[in-house]
């Protein structure tokens, strides 16, 4: 490694002066090659979503006649009338956005509501509860399956929106409360100080005062949540089981389209239906995604 | 001794905050977890109520287990590729983007349209795996129809059996979590990047540090804890990998359980043979499993902090 950085070091660039050097001084190849090195990951990364939404516009044989890199002849919709109609995908979609709405705003509530009561009051037991919440970051979610599953199902919520709500909730709280406490430590002390002297409840401090102080965070942690809740499958094939078709959500759906068909199926339908899952999150990731990046890697950087 | 109001009302409300929470939490997270210890100790078969207590009978059929032994096997290998290749590559494309581009106007930069490069990069972050597994189900087709197969057909190369070859399965499935994963590393490292102050960078750069130097020898020991952190989620990925080894492989964990993994076999064990008991016991496996890597990493990686 040393040969190669004394190579490096030598021509190219000498003592760059500030000011008087020339806007881009690259005669080295590395930009080039690292230009084609981008490159060649983003075509990685956009061709198969490209492709997926060119397919459901083919017929079989434009799929599986030797030429599958070739456009389409004729821009046809009537995979995706299919996909509709057959694979419910608005269904599925709609119970997704219904499910995942709710269970956000509860998770949010109440993850802020034991993070702030956590992070800001003394009192007993407080180190116990709030090590109870955080040891939950470190359990996988296969351990507790099958008596998740008895837990729901002796409860009578077994395939019951009202059960997937309640085990999201639960299980998005770990890193809620302990992302949120940590962002509540850091508000200031003072501002709340003044509103209780002047006769705010604690309640009042904590919704007028302290939660649109925490705004940055609970953006984050919204958007972390609402992002892993989308794309939870484990937890809905386990709560929603196989008898309850109408309740299942969109993981859950696309999944099934693909593993009930054969090498018979319907190729372009499937594309069809994958499309509708991925267009609306890549319009909602375009819109937001500088929030969307600062969210999901939230937990981390801290 | 009395309590004076206010101290009544703020206790009152802490009790009010935290009385909903938690109680939810221990209902499904806390009382599950703890009573999987339980059932790995029980023969219990799904929802039926009779069971009895077996003792260790469940670990000592897992440890003769080769399908358990195939699994964790896998676990190994996934630990030991997918960190250190996500890793190579989103710190390679992380350093390019923030600071590749040389030098503009006396100060370092990315390349030429690198924030295009980091929003594409990170978007199969945001697909969900399920989905993602679907996707390239029709991108890996082992025929020739298959559009990663038809690609490599226009330079010669025969059709590949990316899913369908034993030996080869495993590891397009390891490709897959990486495509999907280095947008999120390349977001995480930059983040790490852009927090080391300018001056350092630029200071070397005018000290005459090529871009070798100024990668390994700068970038890389004061971006080393985010490394750090990067690794962590990886080692716990890679004990994961449920959605795409049951959405993507041929057969679930197949073909002949070249692809299997932990939380496949648990969830398989749980709900198609519906051995409650028994899953149980490998969800403890996989706990202990997880644990001790998280352990090992943290007494590892401890290094010295560098202050700037």
């Amino acid at each position: 490694m040393t040969a190669t950085t004394r190579r490096d070091a030598a021509p190219g660039r000498p003592a760059v002066r500030r000011g008087a050097a020339p806007a881009r001084s690259r005669m080295d190849m590395f930009g080039p090659l690292s230009h084609i090195a981008l490159v060649i990951w983003t075509i990685l990364v956009v061709a198969p979503i490209i492709y997926t939404f060119l397919g459901s516009f083919k017929t079989n044989t434009e799929l599986f006649g030797g030429h599958s890199l070739a456009l389409p002849e004729h821009f046809h919709w009537d995979a995706w009338g299919r996909a509709w109609d057959r694979s419910h995908i608005g269904r599925y979609m709609f119970n997704t956005v219904l499910i995942v709405g709710i269970s956000t705003f509860f998770t949010m509530l109440l993850g802020s509501m034991a993070a702030y009561v956590l992070s800001r009051y003394e009192f007993i037991g407080r180190r116990w509860i709030y090590l109870l919440f955080v040891s939950g970051l470190s359990i996988p979610p296969f351990l507790a399956l099958s008596s998740l599953y008895k837990v729901v199902q002796n409860l009578g919520l077994l395939g019951t929106h009202t059960g997937v709500v309640l085990v999201y909730v639960a299980y998005s709280l770990p890193f809620t409360v302990f992302f949120l406490a940590a962002f509540f430590r850091t508000l200031p002390d003072t501002v709340a100080e003044a509103a209780m002297i002047d006769g705010s409840s604690h309640t009042r401090t904590f919704f007028q005062i302290m939660m649109p102080m925490a705004k940055p965070g609970l953006v984050s942690i919204t958007i972390f949540n609402v992002i892993g809740q989308w794309n939870q499958y484990l937890l809905p094939i386990v709560l929603l089981p196989g008898d309850q078709q109408d309740k299942w959500l969109i993981t859950q759906g696309i999944a099934n389209i693909s593993t009930s068909a054969g090498y018979e199926a319907d190729w372009s339908a499937l594309f069809a239906a994958l499309s509708m899952a991925i267009i609306p999150v890549l319009i909602v990731y375009i819109i937001f995604q500088r929030q969307i990046q600062t969210g999901l890697t939230a937990g981390a950087v801290k | 001794m009395r309590i004076s109001r206010p101290v009544l009302r703020k206790y009152g409300f802490i009790a009010a905050f935290l009385i909903v929470p938690l109680a939810l939490y221990i209902v499904f997270f806390v009382s599950p977890n703890l009573q999987a210890f339980q059932l790995a100790l029980t023969n219990s078969r799904g929802i039926s109520p009779d069971f009895a207590y077996v003792g260790f009978d469940n670990f000592r059929t897992l440890f003769a287990d080769d399908v358990f032994w195939a699994a964790v096997r896998h676990h190994l290998l996934i630990l030991l590729v997918l960190p250190i290749v996500t890793i190579a590559i989103a710190l390679f494309f992380s350093f390019l983007i923030n600071l590749g581009g040389g030098t503009k106007r006396g100060q370092l930069s990315g390349v030429l349209g690198s924030g295009f490069y980091k929003v594409v990069f990170f978007f199969p972050q945001v697909l969900a795996v399920a989905i993602v597994g679907v996707l390239f189900q029709a991108i890996l087709r082992p025929d020739k129809d298959g559009i990663l197969n038809s690609a490599l057909g226009l330079v010669g190369i025969d059709p590949v059996g990316w899913l369908i070859n034993p030996n080869l399965a495993l590891w397009t499935l390891v490709g897959v979590a990486i495509w999907q994963g280095v947008g999120f590393y390349v977001v995480l490292f930059s983040a790490g990047m852009a927090s080391v102050p300018k001056e350092v960078f630029e200071a070397a750069s005018i000290d005459g540090a090529g871009r070798f130097t100024l990668f390994f020898r700068i970038t890389l020991p004061l971006v080393w804890n985010t490394v750090q952190v990067g690794w962590v989620y990886l080692g716990i990925a890679a004990f994961d990998l449920f959605a795409l080894v049951q959405t993507l492989s041929v057969d679930r964990g197949g073909p002949d359980d070249s692809t299997t993994v932990l939380p496949l076999e648990i969830w398989r064990t749980a709900f198609t043979y519906y051995k409650f008991g028994y899953s149980s016991a490998m969800g403890v496996a996989l706990v202990f499993m997880v644990l001790t890597f998280a352990a090992l990493t943290l007494r590892v990686t401890r290094r010295e902090r560098i202050e700037y």
